[in-house]
């Protein structure tokens, strides 16, 4: 086992870097294709080798340490940011996994890391969360404004969407009964997919997700317009690339996550069934999850960038109370409800409708003051 | 006088309703606009291969006209050079060796890196000897090359002639034969 599982991890550890660097490529041409242009074309066929000519650029490039940064700090943060993103990956599927109650599926090839860890979620959010360390410490050690006010964005951003990140989830543990990610899937291959009964859960997960992995329309810790390039203005070369790769690592596990927690992994409805052949599965997950990255890129070119009151508010004022509810009525109708796991369908859009209600509430008026 | 009462018109803010409040119409409504436009076709042109098609009144590199004969149709009376507001036109006149003109530019120099290219040699010009053509893409590797004289601006004159967007401003042989007789 232990020599698969080397395999397993340098072919994973090889793939997600290719797959970052043609993500940009990806995300440059629908860009593109947004605003009517055809994006890069040059470079190979239909601008193929524009990832490689990037990255050689990337490797090229003169390490650059300004003289005021502290040095090693400096190096340390990208490094950090990287390794997070990376090690997140340990305990998601990547492919097919079996009935994890079979005994034997410890015995078995799996398409995941570290098969069954039973704190999968939670190992999940503890290591994506240490990225913030990356960013603040890459802001702090770059000894320069506009840096440290992107570092300290990141860090107030990334803390408070955690939240909403992990309590919308729980609904789902609830359900299932167990954090590991295995689990999760397989009770969504015998019941009907996540999604069906959570849509509200599912909403602010993704939603936190954005806000997590620093994309549009929350990417204030690296707004150019106003803080230059935010954390990662003073870096270059491959420093640069690290933050980069550790960003697009972070949004592909986003997207394997989303997949897995709500859209029932590898599974589909008479397509890919638990006895159905390992390289349709494989095909149906990897479908999922790379419509999820091209949604992220979609919502990218759509949507304006809030402003960071609106960002705190939203986190806070917003997706934490929705969660909470959320919560509770998974609770109660697990409890109350029995089989009926339909009322919590209507229950969590009842809490989508019932938020915006509040507040289309006509606005007290204190002495002319707005509250 | 100040402004009435009447004339003030109060505006509102919209109020949200439900659907505007939870964002998520606006947002499918935002997907729909930028997938549709995926769709479209591209407006890039792919500029070394493709040239873009300028308007007829580009006003571009210089050149020298010829007459009928061949000659150059400058006859250096230097108005060219006295409207010209960066000074970037150097012109050495000379008795012309034909009867029918008093004298004819020696040397005719314009320093393309000078040159604001705004036009006003072509309009002080009195006989339509001095024009600015659609061509923009002009290079050298040096600032010598870059003052283009009167051979180099008589070869743009064969290159652009009959391309049919010059002459467009001059009034073409209102006192002197017309720049692109052929066409």
């Amino acid at each position: 086992m232990p020599i698969e599982t080397l395999i397993t991890i340098a072919v994973i550890f090889g793939a997600i870097q290719g797959f970052a660097g043609g993500l940009v490529y990806v995300e440059r041409k629908i860009c593109a294709f947004m605003q009517n242009r055809i994006g890069p074309n040059r470079v190979g066929p239909l601008g193929l080798l524009q990832v490689l000519a990037d990255g050689m650029k990337f490797m090229m490039k003169e390490e650059f340490v300004p003289h005021y940064a502290d040095k090693v700090l400096f190096i340390l943060a990208p490094t950090i940011g990287m390794i997070a993103a990376m090690l997140c990956f340990a305990v998601v599927p990547f492919g097919p996994t079996g009935n994890p109650n079979d005994p034997a599926y410890a015995d078995t090839y799996q398409f995941v890391m570290a098969k069954n860890i039973d704190i999968g979620i939670l190992f999940v959010f503890a290591v994506s969360s240490l990225n913030v360390y990356g960013i603040i410490l890459g802001g702090w050690a770059s000894n320069n404004k506009y840096s440290l006010i992107g570092g300290l964005r990141s860090s107030a951003q990334i803390i408070s969407y955690e939240i909403p990140l992990g309590l919308s989830i729980l609904g789902v543990v609830l359900m299932t009964g167990s954090l590991n990610l295995e689990r999760i899937i397989w009770h969504q291959t015998a019941h009907p997919w996540n999604i069906f009964y959570q849509p509200l859960a599912f909403l602010l997960f993704m939603i936190s997700a954005f806000a997590e992995c620093n994309r549009l329309p929350f990417d204030l810790p690296e707004t150019e317009q106003e803080l230059v390039g935010g954390y990662h203005t003073e870096y270059n070369a491959m420093k640069l690339a690290f933050f980069f790769i550790g960003e697009y690592t972070h949004m592909i596990t986003s997207s394997f996550l989303m997949v897995i927690i709500f859209f029932g992994g590898w599974h589909f409805p008479f397509i890919a069934d638990a006895d159905s052949w390992v390289g349709l599965k494989l095909i149906v997950f990897l479908t999922k999850m790379f419509l999820f990255i091209i949604f992220f890129m979609l919502v990218r070119w759509t949507i304006p960038r809030f402003r960071f009151d609106q960002l705190m508010a939203l986190a806070w004022k917003v997706f934490i109370p929705m969660a909470l509810v959320n919560l509770v009525a998974v609770m109660f109708v697990k409890e109350f409800a029995g089989d009926h796991l339909w009322i919590l369908t209507i229950v969590s859009l009842a809490v989508l409708v019932g938020a915006g209600l509040i507040t289309t509430a006509p606005v007290k008026k204190v002495q002319g003051v707005s509250v | 006088m100040p402004i009435l009462e009447t004339e003030v018109r109060w505006v509102k803010p919209p109020t949200l309703g439900l659907l505007d409040r939870l964002y998520l119409p606006a947002i499918a409504e935002g997907l729909s606009t930028t997938i549709k436009h995926v769709f479209q076709p591209k407006v890039t042109q792919q500029f070394p291969e493709e040239r873009p098609d300028l308007p007829a009144n580009y006003r571009g590199l210089h050149r020298l006209n010829r007459d009928a004969d061949g000659r150059a149709k400058c006859v250096a009376c230097f108005m060219c050079s006295t409207a010209c507001p960066a000074h970037c036109i150097d012109i050495v006149a000379a008795p012309s060796p034909w009867p029918d003109r008093e004298k004819y530019p020696e040397m005719f120099v314009i320093d393309e890196l000078r040159c604001i290219y705004c036009g006003m040699c072509e309009q002080a010009c009195p006989c339509d000897a001095i024009e600015l053509t659609s061509m923009f893409d002009l290079t050298g590797v040096s600032r010598a090359e870059m003052m283009f004289d009167k051979e180099k601006l008589l070869s743009v004159f064969d290159q652009t002639a009959g391309v049919g967007k010059d002459p467009v401003r001059t009034k073409a042989g209102a006192l002197s034969c017309a720049s692109e007789p052929n066409v």
